[in-house]
């Protein structure tokens, strides 16, 4: 039997940064963040060196106040970082882009206009047909199909995720940027929406950047798990997961990883 | 003194006791109809009470009454109903109120949506709308007649003012409220410009906007009885202040009841706007 630690290896997966490979979508290169606050200066994201792949799903994973999020609003350009800087296909980024998308936990979805106005937000700028032969084939792909008029006030909060997923699919994203979008959901809905997550993920070829502070969450849907520690906010390590999908939380295998993920985060899960 | 007032009362409130448990529609009509059965008895003990009898030196006695009784009331409101002039009347403070609020809306809103976005407009502007704001509009009478003479326009400018300020605080208010993840999402979407204030910041206050909408059509609509009390010589506050001048008090109770009813309508209005789906979001919980 093969030993747990061969398919949970940390140390292979360190990406030194670099000229990097043509599938590399994101390179962030020595990005530190501090912000001041009350006469100090508090450091949210300190020396962060990571690299992406094209189609990746990259979980980054940590205890809450870790600067996770701070990271991926820098990598999405919706702050800047103190120093260091972020490349995606290469060129630097300097601001939001309207195909880097992000799935928030408070969705963000309009509550003033429906479902299907909600899910063709990103797509004005299309003709009229594309638009909604795009819309339609996204509000069915998440499962919105008869929802269309319905307002966000009307649905449940998982419908209202896939609203937002559907969006953001929608404008056909280069990369998704996820920020603990299920963190909203009861814990039935969100085992459910990683399901749908991953299937879109591979039939859209998506590279997608998923925050999270639930070792499962990362464990069941990261193909890399970046692990982070708090104050300040570095990556401790960054773990391959090779487990087969569907990934079971019950199998021995799944079990070590996640042993193997919380003495990383530095806790015991036995309680 | 009468005595069916209390009697009418009696039944009333026995009807408010009884529908209290009855199905919707039926309990929805019979409680306002019973109240207002008991505000009208209430009217008439009222001027029942307030009347005395003023002996007179010829060894007579008059009946001074301060206020006319419910059925005066509409007596001699009769003639002015059948030959029009209360609703002619009625029409031209509608009328004035409708074009000194549209004006109100058509600027107050895109000033209030522009001065709310940009913290620079606002630092410059809000003190000033804060200063004015608390004048009365009433304050304004004496202006607008030099202004604009005993006309129409006199009295449509002074319901532009009264509608004026709530309607451009109450809609840069909203702007400064909207939740930062709109904001964050149109960033994220491109959404820029022009189309941010049509696609977000606009709708995203429109909730706000139909209520300061409503707070401000109501201050119009009493504001609407002083102006023309002053400033014109028609419409219903005319109405009140002429019949004042002849004494005629029944006149004068039959154009305030005529204000109620339209302000009931004007309101009834106002609430079917925050019904529209575009609306109704941000007065239910998510």
């Amino acid at each position: 039997m093969r030993n747990a630690h061969d398919r949970v290896d940390p140390a292979a997966n360190r990406i030194a940064p670099g000229p990097s490979p043509a599938t590399t979508k994101v390179v962030v290169h020595g990005v530190s963040r501090v912000f001041p606050r009350k006469g100090e200066t508090l450091e949210a994201v300190v020396g962060v060196d990571l690299a992406v792949e094209t189609g990746e799903f990259v979980c980054l994973l940590g205890p809450s106040g870790c600067g996770k999020s701070t990271l991926l609003n820098i990598i999405g350009g919706f702050l800047e970082p103190t120093s260091g800087y972020v490349q995606i296909d290469g060129q630097v980024v300097t601001g939001p882009h309207p195909r880097r998308v992000f799935v928030l936990q408070e969705y963000g979805i309009f509550p003033w206009a429906s479902v299907w106005d909600n899910v063709a937000l990103g797509l004005t700028k299309r003709p009229k047909e594309e638009r909604e032969r795009i819309t339609r084939h996204y509000v069915d792909l998440v499962g919105l199909k008869g929802f269309e008029d319905s307002f966000p006030s009307e649905i449940s909060g998982g419908m209202q995720q896939r609203v937002a997923v559907a969006r953001a699919l929608a404008v056909s994203p280069d990369i998704v940027f996820m920020d603990e979008p299920l963190g909203a959901l009861d814990s039935l809905t969100r085992l459910q929406m990683r399901r749908e997550i991953l299937k879109i993920w591979r039939e859209e070829k998506l590279t997608i950047l998923f925050v999270t502070h639930d070792v499962d969450e990362a464990l069941q849907l990261g193909e890399r798990i970046v692990v982070m520690t708090a104050r300040p906010g570095t990556i401790r390590e960054i773990v391959k997961v090779d487990l087969p999908h569907p990934r079971d939380f019950g199998s021995l295998e799944y079990g070590r990883a996640k042993n193997r993920l919380f003495e990383l985060l530095g806790v015991s899960h036995a309680v | 003194m009468s005595t069916w007032p209390f009697a009418v009362t009696a039944a009333a409130l026995a009807t408010i006791l009884l529908a209290r448990k009855l199905r919707d529609p039926i309990a929805a009509v019979l409680l306002p109809l019973s109240v207002a059965v008991i505000f009208i008895c209430a009217w008439q003990y009222s001027c029942d009470a307030m009347s005395y009898e003023l002996p007179l030196s010829d060894g007579t006695v008059r009946r001074i009454e301060l206020f006319p009784t419910p059925w005066q009331t509409l007596v001699d409101n009769v003639q002015p109903i059948r030959d029009g002039t209360l609703l002619s009347f009625s029409i031209m403070s509608v009328y004035r109120v409708a074009v000194g609020f549209g004006i109100a809306a058509i600027i107050g809103i895109p000033l209030g949506l522009w001065a709310g976005w940009y913290m620079r407009s606002f630092q410059a502007l809000n003190p000033l709308f804060q200063f004015l704001r608390p004048i009365s509009p009433i304050a304004w009478i004496p202006f607008a007649v030099l202004w604009f003479g005993i006309k129409d326009s006199a009295a449509i400018f002074l319901i532009g003012l009264s509608s004026f300020f709530p309607i451009v605080t109450g809609t840069l208010t909203a702007v400064r409220a909207i939740p930062g993840v709109y904001v964050r999402t149109a960033n994220n979407y491109g959404i820029e410009g022009f189309e941010l204030f049509r696609r977000v910041v606009f709708p995203a206050c429109l909730p706000q906007i139909v209520t300061s909408l409503r707070m401000a059509l109501g201050i119009a609509w009493m504001v609407i009885v002083a102006a023309e009390m002053i400033a014109v010589d028609s419409g219903l506050g005319y109405q009140i202040m002429d019949s004042r001048n002849a004494s005629n008090y029944a006149r004068v109770a039959g154009a305030m009841v005529t204000i109620g009813l339209i302000g009931v309508a004007l309101d009834f209005a106002m609430r079917r706007l925050e019904h529209l789906d575009q609306v109704r979001w941000g007065f239910s919980r998510l």
